[in-house]
């Protein structure tokens, strides 16, 4: 099983989430964050002084997939959340060791 | 005039003006987070703008004789507007034209320019408010023995069939119909609702132009349509939901405070009774329509204020009280069919000539600065990618 971990830009979240669905991955979790990369920052205009934002809003998305859809689901991703442009994120895939669904007590890639 | 009446009017000025804030919380409240502070900008920038208009072109085209369709240019920019008297009716009457664009914002919410909306609002209260004000209360409409107290037919139906016109333009919300898209803050909204109450009563009561009789009958009658309103709406979400919302309460109250506008008074309180609870009910059940023919009035401006005002407009020919105020005129209640057909001609009128002159200044303005936001923006919100601003921000670092 894979963890996947991407921060794309907030308005591809819905575009990411279709295509997701569409490759059969059934579960996913997102969360609001700040951060920066290789872009640092934006210029952000605030009663006439210009400052650095040094944190840009992203949204993390986290995905479980086991290891076989773990490659399609990184593409997945990488084409739907691909603008061209600066800041367009980063996807960090993780080896996972165990996985448990609550409800069922299921282990393993069953879980997922 | 006395200085009673000179001190109830300024008061009411102050108190109608005070609703444009309290408008733009209520509104504030029922969108998204990330449009927050753009909702509220509608509202609020629109005092500035209307303000401007008001004084050079609005006022006089509104109030001065010219024709029964429409006034001439006597009073352009205050000129000949000498009295105390006369001045203090120009604020009092300014409240009314600022509040009554500031009104249509809802129902273009989370998805229009913001220099569209102004654009939009500057010709619209250069044009149609003045000219449907002139109507209903030194045109025509007046001559023909129209009654509208305090702006059912002038504020209320006027916003309420522009927003209509303005949403079938502007198509809806990305998501609409498909996903709940919810409020993000009741708490603003009811307090919103509270300002707008409150202010209601210098809408109303300070259209009587004095601290008379009238005055009183009508914030009693104010009173009473708020009241009930907010009492039909939840009485009818309850029974057909299962759960009575503050969403309800606050909506229906507005409604209530929207059909008993035109007929504060002239109608007795026993009647307002009526005038609120079956704006509340009926407004209710107008929101709903917006899912079955698909047009996203998104805070529901058409439901409440062109349906609500309606009600107000057309119960006022059946319950109109010519003891009430001298001014007035007796309704089908009390043996008189003709206000009826006065109302409802009336209503018909405003709501076609409004319908096409809006439709031409929203397209003017959609092939000139452009109706609707870029999909992205729209996404990202309207305070961020419009305004540079977020409403809420925890700064922690």
């Amino acid at each position: 099983m894979k963890l996947i971990i991407a921060y794309i830009k907030p308005f591809k979240l819905e575009d990411v989430k279709t295509a997701l669905t569409g490759v059969g991955v059934s579960g996913m979790t997102t969360s609001d964050v700040e951060g920066f990369g290789r872009q640092s920052g934006q210029t952000e205009v605030y009663r006439g002084a210009e400052y650095e934002v040094e944190f840009v809003p992203k949204v993390r998305i986290e995905v479980l997939v086991p290891d076989e859809l773990a490659p399609v689901a990184v593409e997945t991703i990488e084409k739907a959340a691909h603008t061209g442009e600066i800041g367009d994120g980063k996807i960090a895939v993780l080896p996972v060791e165990a996985a448990v669904r609550i409800r069922t007590g299921e282990r393993g890639p069953d879980a997922v | 005039m006395e200085s009673g009446d000179i001190a109830w009017v300024l008061t009411s000025s102050a108190l109608v003006l005070f609703m444009t804030p309290g408008l733009a919380l209520f509104y504030g409240g029922m969108v998204r987070s990330r449009n927050v502070l753009n909702m509220l900008l509608m509202s609020f920038f629109t005092i500035s703008i209307v303000t401007v208009v008001w004084i050079l072109v609005g006022y006089s085209v509104s109030f001065a004789d010219g024709t029964p369709l429409i006034g001439n240019f006597d009073f352009l920019f205050l000129r000949n507007v000498s009295s105390g008297e006369d001045l203090l009716f120009v604020m009092f009457q300014m409240t009314f034209a600022i509040i009554t664009p500031a009104l249509i914002s809802g129902a273009v919410a989370e998805r229009m320019k913001f220099s569209a909306w102004v654009l939009f609002t500057t010709l619209w209260a250069l044009i149609v408010y003045p000219i449907v004000a002139h109507w209903a209360w030194n045109g025509w409409l007046t001559d023909l023995g129209v009654l509208d107290f305090a702006g059912g037919l002038v504020v209320h139906i006027n916003a309420g069939i522009a927003a209509l016109v303005l949403v079938l333009l502007l198509k809806p919300r990305r998501g609409f119909g498909q996903e709940a898209i919810r409020p993000h803050s009741l708490p603003l909204t009811l307090i919103g609702t509270g300002i707008l109450w409150l202010g209601w009563f210098g809408f109303n009561a300070g259209s009587a132009f004095g601290a008379n009789d009238v005055a009183i009958n009508a914030i009693v009658t104010t009173q009473i349509g708020a009241a009930l309103g907010a009492l039909g709406w939840v009485a009818a979400e309850w029974r057909k939901t299962g759960a009575p919302t503050t969403l309800g309460a606050a909506s229906g109250a507005v409604a209530g405070l929207v059909a008993i506008t035109p007929a504060a008074g002239f109608v007795g309180p026993q009647s307002a009774i009526v005038f609120g609870l079956a704006a509340g009910a009926l407004c209710y059940l107008a929101v709903s329509l917006k899912y079955r023919f698909n047009y996203d009035d998104s805070l529901d401006v058409v439901g409440v204020h062109l349906v609500g005002g309606i009600v107000g407009s057309v119960l006022l020919g059946v319950f109109s009280q010519a003891s009430v105020n001298p001014a007035g005129a007796d309704g089908l209640l009390y043996g008189d069919v003709s206000l009826l057909g006065k109302q409802v001609l009336a209503v018909v009128a405003v709501m076609a000539f409004t319908a096409v002159a809006t439709w031409i200044i929203a397209k003017i303005v959609d092939v000139t600065v452009g109706l609707r936001v870029e999909e992205r923006s729209e996404i990202e919100g309207l305070d961020i990618t419009l305004h540079e601003e977020r409403a809420y921000v925890t700064d922690s670092r």
